[in-house]
């Protein structure tokens, strides 16, 4: 349910790094209890990201939440994909479903998120 | 209703073996989906759909004198179900007019009527009825110990007939009739709030789980929760109490005028909405579609650079593939293909405001 090559922050966002880049999405918990994913508002290439910021935002039938950035830097790369088919974020969150990738600025913030065995436990005391 | 313990109704078992996602509601732990929202949706407008809806308050009134003791309660003209087995759309209002709640009436017996209230005011409701009924007319509040499940959708009629034999007749739209459904004694009222054809069956509580299962064995029957509930009667427009409708309100400005008979003689509150019916509402309740984005209740509506209303009920609509809404806006603003905008948080949309029904093509509208 939670990748073990992937980093894990507590707003529940996940980062695939890729030498200097960091794809970005939502975990399987995050999208579980959004429910049906109907409408991701996503920055645009070429935006900054800033880590703790929100980058965005994600819209259930039910609720709207923000997207926050785990680490910071230019954003390279948008999901665009997710505009026509949100519901790809609860199908494959982890794969078709990234939302942005950054390049990026400060590598050393990725020290600051959880392996996968940390957020299993983070999400397990949450639920 | 912090710190209050919520209640919960006699399927509350049945949702959770069920995997529901459970949510406060009016003072109640609701399921709000199973599977999700949109799924559930979709089985409604394309098969059939239940839900539990029990936690909605049921009053009964009876007595020679309970029909002219409602028609002077109520807005609607209760001469219209005169017949037993007839149901009604009403309103209850106070004196200056404003909505108090919106009931279903159903003429159950020889004076006898039944009334389906929102489970938000239950407690506002009967105190009001209880005062203002002269004593001559019985009334019982009987919402605890009474069952409601909804089952709704194209096949919805065809699980009923199956369960009643051949010779039963279903009742016909806005109809109620008794049945027995598996030996359990029933009224189904052929009335809902989906869009789609369908019953609502009222049962003793203590029967509530026997019907619940007994709908659930049918493969074309999905439970379904308040989210589909919600999505499925905002496409088809049908007024939210709390949402497109209050103790701020009049019928007419919110749509209603349809459920009050001006020509019946006096009742609570008939001077003000005669009042307003004359000068023509100030600000009405209109449908937003709105293609970009999902308005949600309380969101700011727009004309240029002026902010003219807010969000009534709002919300994605599953048969459609975007947002729609209900507004308060300026009469002037009110014609149907209006350009107004919505903001939506950081952004702002177009919305063009369109007559609900904003679904057309259901199983009630085909007949």
């Amino acid at each position: 349910m939670y990748p073990s090559d992937l980093k894990y922050a507590k707003e529940h966002e996940w980062v695939r790094v890729d030498g200097d880049t960091a794809t970005i999405g939502i975990s399987d918990f995050a999208q579980d209890q959004l429910g049906e994913v109907v409408y991701v508002d996503l920055p645009s290439e070429g935006d900054e990201a800033t880590a703790g910021d929100s980058f965005g935002e994600i819209e259930s039938v039910k609720s709207v939440s923000e997207l926050f950035a785990p680490v910071s830097g230019e954003i390279v790369k948008v999901n665009d994909a997710l505009d026509d088919a949100p519901e790809t974020v609860n199908e494959d969150p982890y794969g078709e479903g990234w939302m942005i990738v950054v390049k990026l600025s400060d590598p050393s913030q990725l020290d600051e998120l959880m392996d996968s065995s940390a957020y299993e436990a983070f999400v397990a005391e949450e639920a | 209703m912090s710190g209050e313990e919520l209640k919960r109704t006699p399927l509350f078992e049945e949702h959770v073996a069920l995997g529901a996602r459970m949510v406060p509601f009016a003072g109640w732990e609701m399921p709000v989906y199973y599977g999700g929202i949109i799924e559930e949706h979709n089985a409604v407008r394309t098969s059939a759909g239940m839900f539990d809806v029990c936690h909605m308050a049921e009053f009964r009134v009876f007595g020679a004198a309970a029909a002219d003791a409602l028609q002077g309660l109520l807005t609607n003209d209760i001469r219209r179900i005169s017949e037993i087995g007839d149901a009604q759309y009403t309103l209850l209002c106070d004196e200056d007019g404003h909505v108090i709640d919106d009931l279903i009436v159903y003429h159950t017996g020889e004076h006898e009527y039944m009334i389906i209230a929102n489970a938000s005011n239950r407690a506002v409701d009967w105190e009001w009825l209880d005062a203002r009924l002269p004593e001559s007319v019985e009334r019982v509040d009987e919402s605890d110990r009474t069952a409601l499940i909804a089952l709704q959708g194209p096949r919805a009629l065809s699980v009923i007939e199956e369960l009643t034999g051949d010779d039963f007749e279903l009742p016909s739209r806005f109809q109620v009739t008794g049945a027995d459904l598996d030996d359990v004694p029933v009224l189904l009222a052929r009335t809902g709030y989906t869009g789609e054809d369908g019953v609502e069956i009222v049962s003793h509580s203590s029967h509530a789980v026997q019907i619940w299962r007994l709908l659930l064995s049918f493969p074309e029957v999905t439970p379904c929760g308040l989210g589909a509930r919600d999505t499925l009667r905002l496409e088809m427009g049908y007024a939210l109490y709390g949402n497109d409708m209050d103790r701020t309100v009049d019928p007419i400005s919110a749509g209603l005028g349809w459920a009050v008979a001006m020509g019946k003689g006096d009742f609570v509150g008939r001077d003000p909405i005669a009042d307003v019916k004359a000068r023509g509402p100030e600000r009405r309740l209109v449908g937003l579609t709105v293609p970009d984005g999902i308005p949600r209740h309380g969101y700011p509506v727009l004309h240029g650079d002026r902010e003219v209303g807010t969000v009534a009920s709002g919300g994605f609509a599953p048969s459609l593939g975007h947002g729609i809404a209900t507004a308060y806006v300026p009469a002037a603003l009110s014609v149907e293909g209006t350009r107004l905008e919505v903001a939506i948080r950081r952004k702002v949309v177009p919305a063009v405001v369109t007559k609900p029904p904003f679904v057309r093509d259901t199983s009630l509208s085909r007949g």
